[in-house]
């Protein structure tokens, strides 16, 4: 047996103190884009990969920047200021300029092919919160209602002389709705999201054709019925009621 | 792949408890270290496993969901995770990704040692 280690006594700042978003309370929106459907993200609490419901699965897709002359400084730099460009068509980035630390953003998601509500708003109007930033990577977490609890990562690294960028997503879904729709079929649905992102990105940097990989683990088989409550924040029930409750807003600005 | 600048050292403190002492950097870089190091305290017979964070000089976001995984590999072998020696900083950022919820976060070895019983 060893003896105690203890803690110093005088904290230095840490290297990595400006690359982290600090706690919050509540996520607060900040001025976005008028077109935005903004539902589901103000006042919200995060919810990690910890605080979900479904399955825990760890879903790497990688994209090789075959001849590609960038750094992953350059690959990183180029998707935060052009984050919102490289999604499937339907599918709307509402952030602040760039990706920072602390930002938050409003996410109006369609349905596949961007198959949209009827009026043309979202299926789904949700966020996230960016928890982590720094030169080769970034990092978003969920707030309640968000199909998935969990983290989200961006990176890019060099292996074998090449840059590859990365999406790496350690979620659960958040309640028992969205579990039962991973399971019929929509978590094929998040894989033909991030492979699109990453071919466009990869298109970007004018690689063309090139096939992003996808490594699954399934890292918590189990599902957490403490959680099963979380459906009351449920994104896609709350902007569909939000859909249909559109006519109600129509006769009431007609009425003043 | 970035080096790994980490070191893990394995304590066993008596028969059901270990602590690995943590110095470096926790990034997506380091699963094979913490992995080997957790693996051996389990070889050990640990059942509470103690995480050392005063040496911690580094961690991104990858880090953090390293610890995530190795937190439910932790818990589907109905063993204990428990941490002290973190700084303000990194309490912040269990506070943040809600790790502080899931791992029994403590000020001192001792407490940490008093905690896992």
């Amino acid at each position: 047996m060893s003896e105690p280690t203890s803690q110093p006594a005088t904290q230095l700042p840490s290297r990595d103190a400006a690359n982290w978003a600090k706690p919050v309370d509540g996520l607060k929106v900040g001025a976005i884009s008028p077109e935005a459907t903004n539902l589901n993200v103000e006042g919200k609490q995060l919810s990690g990969p910890l605080a979900g419901f479904g399955q825990m699965w760890q879903k790497t897709y990688r994209i090789r920047l075959s001849g590609a002359d960038v750094t992953p400084e350059q690959v990183i730099k180029l998707w935060k200021e052009n984050f919102p460009q490289f999604w499937p068509k339907g599918n709307r980035f509402f952030g602040g300029v760039g990706i920072e630390p602390g930002q938050v953003a409003v996410l109006n998601l369609a349905g596949p092919g961007g198959l949209n509500a009827p009026g043309g708003g979202p299926l789904i109007s949700t966020g996230i919160m960016v928890i982590y930033a720094d030169d080769e990577s970034f990092s978003f977490m969920t707030p309640q209602g968000h199909m998935f609890a969990g983290m989200i990562t961006f990176s890019a690294e060099r292996a074998a002389e090449t840059t590859c960028a990365q999406v790496q997503a350690l979620v659960r879904a958040s309640d028992p709705i969205y579990e039962i729709g991973f399971r019929l079929g929509l978590l094929k649905e998040e894989d033909r999201f991030w492979k699109y992102t990453l071919t466009a990105l990869a298109d970007f940097f004018g690689v063309h054709g090139a096939e992003p990989d996808l490594k699954i683990v399934l890292v918590d088989p189990k599902v957490q019925w403490a959680q099963a409550k979380n459906v009351w924040h449920n994104s896609a029930v709350r902007t569909g009621l939000y859909t249909l409750a559109a006519p109600v807003r129509w006769i009431r600005r007609l009425a003043k | 792949m970035a080096p790994v600048k980490l070191d893990i050292t394995t304590r066993k403190i008596n028969a059901k408890t270990s602590i690995l002492d943590i110095r470096g950097e926790v990034t997506g870089s380091a699963e094979s270290i913490l992995m080997a190091a957790y693996a051996e305290a389990t070889a050990a017979g640990a059942q509470a496993i103690i995480l050392n964070f005063g040496g911690l000089e580094y961690m991104n976001s990858s880090g953090i969901g390293l610890l995530v995984t190795m937190l439910i590999r932790i818990q589907r072998e109905k063993q204990r995770l428990l941490a002290f020696g973190l700084s303000d900083h990194y309490r912040q950022i269990f506070d943040l990704t809600q790790l502080d919820k899931a791992i029994g976060i403590h000020p001192t070895e001792a407490a940490a040692l008093a905690a896992a019983g």
